[in-house]
């Protein structure tokens, strides 16, 4: 977890270098955040060391960023959808961090990987 | 984390700074209970440093609302922009009064 904030050092860096404005910058560094806490809690189950390799690339319209992990495979769908417009003494803390990057990014998509692992995909446009 | 707290007459405010992630928001629901512990429900969090906070920083900012509701009410003051906009996105914004200074938040009690 000590490591959330170098890898959001970085995806600021290369969201920044391709081009997206500030609102864009900090939607993919919370959705990066989000994702890499999920790996590290869920996929790893909080044990050290978690590791994760994220890469990003440039695109023509925005940035796509790739995580790797070598945690079990991960079913996204399997995770409820969390209550948003509730009362507060309703509201339950679940499935909030899969809902963030759907609505942070433009493109989510999770791959298990044949081995092991999963591979995230997540790809941001810029407005302009 | 380093984290301040300022006791007023009718609340008390308590302030931080930089990342609130999955990392440390444990380390700002302490401070909070805290503040909690010593009978004190009327709380305002000002965020004029902080800029980053992930959902592991929003539910300790649910979970100590829910503790101070009805006797008190947990305000927050000076929230960034992205922080905001992402709070408001998932339907949280509406369990808090927001302030654009301190002075404000603390007058509202």
């Amino acid at each position: 977890m000590n490591n959330l904030e170098q890898i959001c050092d970085f995806v600021t860096e290369c969201a920044a270098n391709a081009g997206l404005d500030e609102s864009e910058v900090y939607a993919v560094q919370l959705a990066v955040d989000e994702a890499s806490t999920n790996i590290i809690e869920h996929g790893y189950g909080g044990e050290c060391p978690s590791k994760i390799d994220i890469t990003c690339e440039t695109l023509e319209d925005g940035l796509k960023v790739i995580l790797y992990d070598d945690a079990q495979p991960f079913e996204p769908t399997d995770v409820p959808e969390p209550e948003t417009n509730v009362p507060l003494e309703e509201l339950k803390p679940r499935g909030l961090g899969i809902f963030l990057m759907r609505k942070m990014m433009d493109e989510v998509k999770y791959q298990p990987t044949p081995d092991r692992g999963n591979t995230l995909t997540m790809i941001k446009h810029h407005a302009r | 984390m380093n984290i301040k707290t300022t006791d007023f007459k009718r609340c008390t405010v308590i302030k931080t700074s930089g990342r609130i992630d999955g990392s440390n928001a444990q380390e700002l629901a302490q401070a909070l209970k805290a503040v909690i512990e010593k009978g004190i429900f009327n709380i305002v969090f000002d965020m004029s440093e902080v800029n980053f906070m992930a959902s592991a920083g929003w539910w300790v900012l649910v979970d100590t609302q829910k503790t101070c509701k009805p006797r008190g009410e947990l305000v927050l003051a000076m929230v960034d922009q992205g922080i905001k906009d992402s709070l408001n996105l998932v339907g949280m914004g509406s369990y808090f009064n927001t302030f654009e200074d301190i002075i404000s938040a603390v007058g509202s009690f």
